[in-house]
């Protein structure tokens, strides 16, 4: 978490005027008892009311100073906080839209965004909390001290024993419950678990009348979550009322040696009263110290998560001396490359060359895990090659400007991913520039006129978060209209037909071949119908290239290939 | 475990989460409010009962450790009030003897000293008189009868009246104080008592020990009530999960179900812990701070009454302002957090596209705008408090000068303001806390109204009583005039007949939507149906009992359903009381002892919550393998294959083949290739069967399925 307050430096000003003012407050607040005592020795004692009259004006000018001043302070730390909120936000945004898929995929979507939002809403908060009670806490105590030190040495002696018999208790307390604390995130995220497959599953447990057997599962994970939760707050239990014992029994002891210190004449009354408040604010201070102390691991764990994503640097930059492409219309070429995932003991693509010209279509085909997917990934530089190269148009994807190559590329991806906003917006996704012509063009070529046009507002019809107001079908031809209006050089389908039904399918490639035959086009496929016509068919397995070349040459040379065309098609659709 | 559910389910939760803003920051914070506060609230009270001598318990217990906390301060201060008669006692004898020791010494002084005190011949004989009688009296000090002390002392006080003497020897005391000084001669002998003192303090001691152990007692207690009773409430929703209809969880995102079972269910349970015996404890501190404050000061209390108005005024303020505020931020957050899922789930086309700084841009404008509502909804909560502080200060201040007057005054004894500020001071922490509560009450009875919004849910209609167990089902499966719509005014399935004999395989065909994996659901009786009749066997689906219904029953869907468990202990699912024997063979038949195999522990391989640690081919041999187990008379595959490669696909070909002998199936698939050679195939349009056939019959035909059928080959490629 201290590694986090780095951010902090635009706020320095605000923060040491912060700390300022809480210290003025603090003094204010301190302040007030010391009048008091004066009241009682000089005013009560003596009689004199105009005396108290004076001093009470002057307790309350004292009071509203203090108010001001916490104010202040609220502003100042309000805007701190929230400023650190917002700074590590933006950092956190901007580094993760310069993440490449290899550490992108480390974390995973679902943590990202909760990184993003409640972690650092976790932060903003503690740092709210720790710029209001804990910068004022140990200036309470340490003013306290100073206080009551001026008030009566002596007496001082019983804070020497309370205060860090206070903490102690406070560490044992922690300390017994610290375990429970952290298991019990622990078995929340097991109660929401099995709820989660409960609710995924229902039509499986159902169908295999698996109820009580859920039921089991989920008693266990109540039982477990119960029992830890009965135990953390059993502990919990006895800390206040030990604390206020320990409190109180500073009070008693106070005012026992206090009246005896009184009696030899040591001490007057107005500063036992003043002492005794006095001591109730050290405590009550720790008191407050003791609270942050359990909120704080909280934070520090959603602080680590938060640190841990700014500091990772993305590995795929740009060149410092981008060359550019002099010229070309998007040739491609994968000249010996190997490629393996972190971690992965395997290489998961090793030994491709090959190249694919404008005009041409090449079409990859391979079992699940065979490389398809991460092979075409390499040509916008998700990810980078750990040997050979991925060339476009002569230059090395590594030397080129990620934005330039990307320029070229029209994508297709396996899952289609739209945003909020019109169908309008989401085409013109693929072409900042793109006039209506180009969309409804594009949106034409991709078979998706029809469907658009019976939607209520047509172009303008909103689509929700995730695209769960159209069909996957329909996503898949917009998420084509997309690449299409962007008119590429070179375009990716990675499986991008697989939610069209069979009609659908052929009428928009058939419109698509019209439309992209100047371009180098390479499609992921698993229907041999799909790639059978193709200039070139690369048969992926395992990593390797099995056999390449047109439907007629494989059939006769590439075992691989002949048994996935077997299984999908009848002995006389292949003669 | 399907790892994209799962995903949504977390973030749909995430949303719903309140921000946490500590005790400061929740002040202010708009409040969600119930329905039915009433009737939920005293549901959720029912809810108690079962608990009911606990909290009895509590509630005395609370009481009891409260009313020692409140009468402390009084006690203490009596302490106070004999350590100042104490004091003042002795100040008062010292100055008296002082007094004495003068007169003495001036009298025995040589006459004619220009320095003497005590010009005698400057007094009248009333004055020598009285000189007199002070010099025959013994040294007051050394006086040890408490009342002959005081009488002393009155006597010296009253001579000394008659005595025109200079200023530095009399008393400079107000006659209030005089007769104080008196009294507490009286009473402490003219020193401090520190017995009664000790007796007070060991008390005092006494009551802070019993209020710490019951208030201990209480809360040790309460977590228990507390958790359990939320416990009870989990397991009743868990229990009603069940017995609703499919229908129901239809219409609702999991994230939104699985919300109200933690979230919600979470802020009940920590109501009850924390709040309701803070509302216990806060409502018998205002009782007894206020009778106490009376038996002290009735005057000073109408002045601590009197502040209270600026309490609410502070608060209603404060709400009133911060809630635009806070309603802002929330929105905010929530546009924020949409972003932020969209750009990072659909990273890959940010980047492919070139939108990284288009989509920074936007981030940046929505947080400055968090920024800015988030500030100033902080830093007005964050006013609260100071306010609080000052109107508690203006009412010390004011308690500090009357009182401070009228003890002058003797109306009051030090003792008493003492204790009185104490209890004026602890007076507003209740009250800030009760309007608190009254805010988190009413939050919590929003939430138990959503929980119990579930457990209201109607259930699935029950069993017929004579409802009947097929023991050794054939799989006939007949349908006859079926009607069936999800919602009301949108007819799907229309006037249905099929018949399909025993071991026969039917292959149903068709565009999304046109009620393929409906009709599927309905032999199952997941959905009831409108109208017409499904039998088995020759018996209504209705008549028979659902756990033996569903148990003629295998199912392997698109989506492989598994949990967060062992291969073994996934695949044994299809069948309880399975032995290991009878795993292995499932296993195998389904092709997928092989893999297992070769996993690092085998059978004992634990499926990790996302499922990623197989592929999703392996994941439908599983599920194949789970019906494989189960030994179904009838067979439903669901888009089985759709997403697995064509080569892991020829191995789930063959297992489905495996499976598929001497069983009714059902095959619904999208690849054409899976389903030729299906006895029957029906091809569904619009949630009518529109042909139904062999493969070589609805080829020569023409009609939709050759369409179909053809339009995966005809010369539409792309190159």
């Amino acid at each position: 978490m201290i590694k986090l307050y780095r951010f902090l430096k635009p706020y320095a000003a605000f923060i040491a005027s912060v700390l300022l003012l809480v210290f003025l407050q603090t003094l204010a607040d301190l302040y007030l008892p010391t009048l008091m005592s004066d009241i009682v020795n000089n005013g009560i004692m003596n009689g004199d009311t105009g005396y108290i009259l004076r001093v009470g004006g002057i307790m309350l000018a004292v009071a509203a100073a203090g108010t001001t001043c916490a104010v202040i302070a609220s502003l100042l730390s309000s805007k701190t906080a929230m400023g650190l909120g917002t700074i590590l936000r933006n950092k956190l945004f901007n580094r993760v839209e310069s993440y490449s898929l290899h550490e992108f995929d480390r974390f995973g979507t679902a943590t990202l965004v909760t990184r993003t939002t409640n972690d650092i809403i976790q932060v903003q908060m503690v740092t709210i909390m720790i710029m209001r009670m804990m910068i004022s806490a140990p200036i309470t105590a340490i003013g306290g001290v100073i206080m009551a030190f001026s008030q009566d040495r002596m007496l001082t002696w019983v804070l020497v024993i309370a205060v860090p018999l206070l903490t102690l208790v406070i560490l044992l307390l922690a300390k017994r419950g610290m375990p429970f604390f952290k298991s019990m995130q622990v078995k929340i995220d097991k109660i929401n678990l099995v709820l989660r497959e409960n609710l995924t599953g229902m039509r499986v447990i159902r169908a295999f009348n698996r109820d009580e057997h859920e039921k089991a599962r989920f008693e266990d994970a109540n039982k477990d979550l119960t029992d830890n939760y009965i135990k953390v707050n059993r502990i919990m239990a006895f800390m206040m009322p030990s604390m206020m014992l320990i409190m109180n029994i500073t009070s008693i002891a106070i005012l026992w040696f206090g009246s005896m210190r009184i009696d030899n004449g040591d001490m007057n009354l107005g500063a036992l009263i003043a002492f005794m408040q006095y001591a109730m604010q050290i405590l009550f201070s720790m008191l407050m110290l003791s609270i942050m102390f359990i909120m704080v691991p909280r934070a520090q764990a959603a602080a680590e998560r938060i640190n841990e994503v700014i500091e990772i640097v993305p590995g795929i930059v740009d060149p410092e001396d981008v060359k550019k492409v002099a010229q070309g219309k998007g040739f491609v070429e994968f000249k010996n490359v190997t490629f393996s995932y972190q971690g992965a003991e395997q290489p998961a693509l090793s030994g491709i060359s090959f190249s694919a010209s404008p005009g041409e279509v090449t079409a990859v085909i391979g079992g699940t895990g065979s490389g398809k997917s991460t092979l075409i990934n390499l040509i916008p530089r998700f990810y980078d090659v750990d040997e050979g190269s991925v060339l476009v148009d002569g230059v090395d994807v590594r030397e080129m400007s990620q934005k330039e190559l990307r320029a070229k590329i029209g994508f297709v991806p396996q899952k289609s991913i739209l945003f909020s906003g019109t169908i309008r917006e989401n085409i013109g996704y693929g072409k900042d520039d793109a006039d209506e012509e180009e969309i409804r063009y594009a949106a034409g070529v991709a078979q998706a006129s029809e469907f658009i046009s019976n939607m209520s507002d047509g172009f303008d019809t909103m689509i929700s978060q995730g695209g769960t107001n159209v069909s996957g079908g329909q996503k898949q031809r917009l998420s084509i209209a997309r690449a299409l209006v962007r008119r590429p050089e070179i375009y990716i389908f990675d499986d991008s037909f697989s939610a069209l039904d069979f009609k659908t399918d052929a009428r928009l490639r058939a419109a698509l071949k019209k439309e992209i035959d100047n371009a180098t086009v390479i499609i992921v496929a698993q229907r041999v119908g799909t790639v059978m016509d193709a200039d070139r068919i690369i048969v992926m397995d395992e990593g390797r290239i099995a056999g390449m070349g047109t439907h007629r040459e494989l059939m006769s040379t590439c075992d691989v290939y002949r048994e996935i065309v077997s299984s999908q098609l009848s002995e006389e659709e292949l003669a | 475990m399907s790892g994209q559910n799962n995903e949504k389910a977390a973030r749909a939760q995430q949303k719903r989460e309140p921000v946490h803003g500590g005790p400061g920051g929740a002040i202010g914070r708009p409040v969600e409010k119930a329905k039915n506060f009433k009737r939920t609230l005293k549901r959720l009270i029912g809810y108690l009962k079962p608990q009911r001598i606990n909290l009895t318990v509590v509630l005395i217990f609370a009481v009891i450790g409260m009313t020692f906390t409140i009468v402390a301060p009084k006690i203490s201060g009596d302490a106070m009030n004999k350590l100042k008669d104490g004091v003042v006692a002795k100040m008062a004898v010292q100055q008296l003897t002082d007094v004495q020791k003068k007169l003495r010494e001036g009298a025995q002084k040589p006459e004619g000293d220009p320095a003497q005190d005590f010009p005698l011949e400057q007094y009248d004989s009333k004055a020598l008189e009285a000189i007199k009688e002070v010099m025959n009296l013994p040294l007051i000090g050394e006086i040890s009868d408490a009342d002959e002390k005081a009488d002393a002392a009155e006597k010296i006080i009253n001579l000394q009246k008659s005595i025109p003497s200079g200023e530095g020897q009399k008393m400079s005391m107000s006659d209030e104080q005089i007769q104080d000084a008196l009294r507490c001669i009286r009473e402490t002998g003219g020193r401090v008592d520190f017995d009664a003192i000790a007796q007070i303090l060991i008390m005092l001691l006494g009551f802070y020990v019993l209020s710490s152990s019951f208030t201990f007692i209480m809360q040790f207690v309460m977590a228990g009530v507390a958790h359990k009773t939320v416990y009870r409430m989990r397991k009743d929703v868990d229990d009603k999960l069940p017995k609703l209809p499919l229908k129901y969880f239809d219409s609702r995102t999991h994230g939104e179900i699985l919300s109200r079972m933690t979230n919600d269910i979470d802020t009940i349970s920590q109501t009850l812990q924390q709040s309701l015996t803070q509302l216990i404890t806060s409502i018998v501190q205002i009782a007894g701070y206020i009778v106490m404050m009376l038996t002290i000061s009735p005057v000073l209390t109408l002045i601590v009454m009197a502040t209270l108005p600026l309490y609410i005024f502070a608060t209603a303020f404060v709400a009133k302002k911060s809630q635009k505020h806070f309603a802002a931020q929330q929105k905010e957050l929530g546009e924020l957090s949409g972003h932020v899922e969209e750009m990072y789930g659909g990273h890959k086309v940010v980047k492919v596209f070139g939108h990284e700084e288009k989509s920074i841009e936007k981030f940046s404008a929505i947080n400055d705008k968090l920024y800015d509502s988030g500030w100033k909804a902080q830093f007005i909560s964050g006013v609260m408090f100071p306010l609080m502080n000052f109107v508690s200060n203006v009412g010390y201040v004011l308690i500090s000068i009357v009182g401070g007057i009228w003890v002058t005054k003797n109306r009051l004894n030090l003792g008493d303001i003492t204790a009185f500020i104490q209890y004026s001071r602890s007076f507003t922490m209740p009250i800030v806390q009760t309007a608190n509560i009254a805010n988190i009450i009413q939050s919590t009875v929003a939430c138990a109204e959503r929980v119990f919004e579930i457990l209201d849910e109607q259930e699935e209609a029950p069993d017929n009583s004579d409802a009947r167990v097929l023991e050794f089902p054939k799989g006939e499966v007949v349908i006859q005039n079926l009607d069936f719509r999800y919602k009301e005014d949108v007819p799907l399935i229309e006037n249905m007949n099929l018949h399909v004999r025993s071991g026969e395989t039917i292959a149903i065909v068709g565009p999304t939507g046109a009620g393929k994996t409906t009709l599927v659901n309905l032999l199952m009786r997941f959905y009831e149906i409108r109208g017409g009749r499904i039998s088995i066997d020759g018996i209504d689906i209705v008549d028979i009992k659902r756990n033996a219904l569903r148990k003629i029953f295998g199912m392997v869907l698109q989506d492989t359903w598994l949990f967060n468990g062992t291969i073994r202990e996934n695949i044994a699912y299809g069948r309880e009381g399975a032995s290991e024997q009878e795993i292995f063979q499932a296993a195998k038949a389904a092709h997928a002892d092989h893999f297992i195999r070769t996993l690092p522990d085998g059978y004992d391989t634990i499926l990790n919550e996302e499922g990623t640690n197989i592929s999703q081919g392996q994941k439908q041999l599983l599920t194949i393998a789970r019906a494989i187990l189960a030994n179904p008379a009838i067979l439903i595959l669901d888009e089985a294959t759709s997403s697995v490669d064509t080569r892991t696909e020829l191995l789930i070909q063959k297992a489905m083949a495996n499976l598929m002998k001497g069983r009714t199936s059902f095959v619904i698939a999208h690849r054409l290739s899976t389903i030729r050679d299906a006895e029957v195939i029906l091809v569904m349009n619009n949630g009518k069967i529109i042909e139904q056939g062999s493969h070589k019959d609805l080829l020569s035909k023409g009609g939709f399925y050759s369409d179909l059928y053809n339009s995966q080959f005809t010369g539409a490629n792309l190159a």
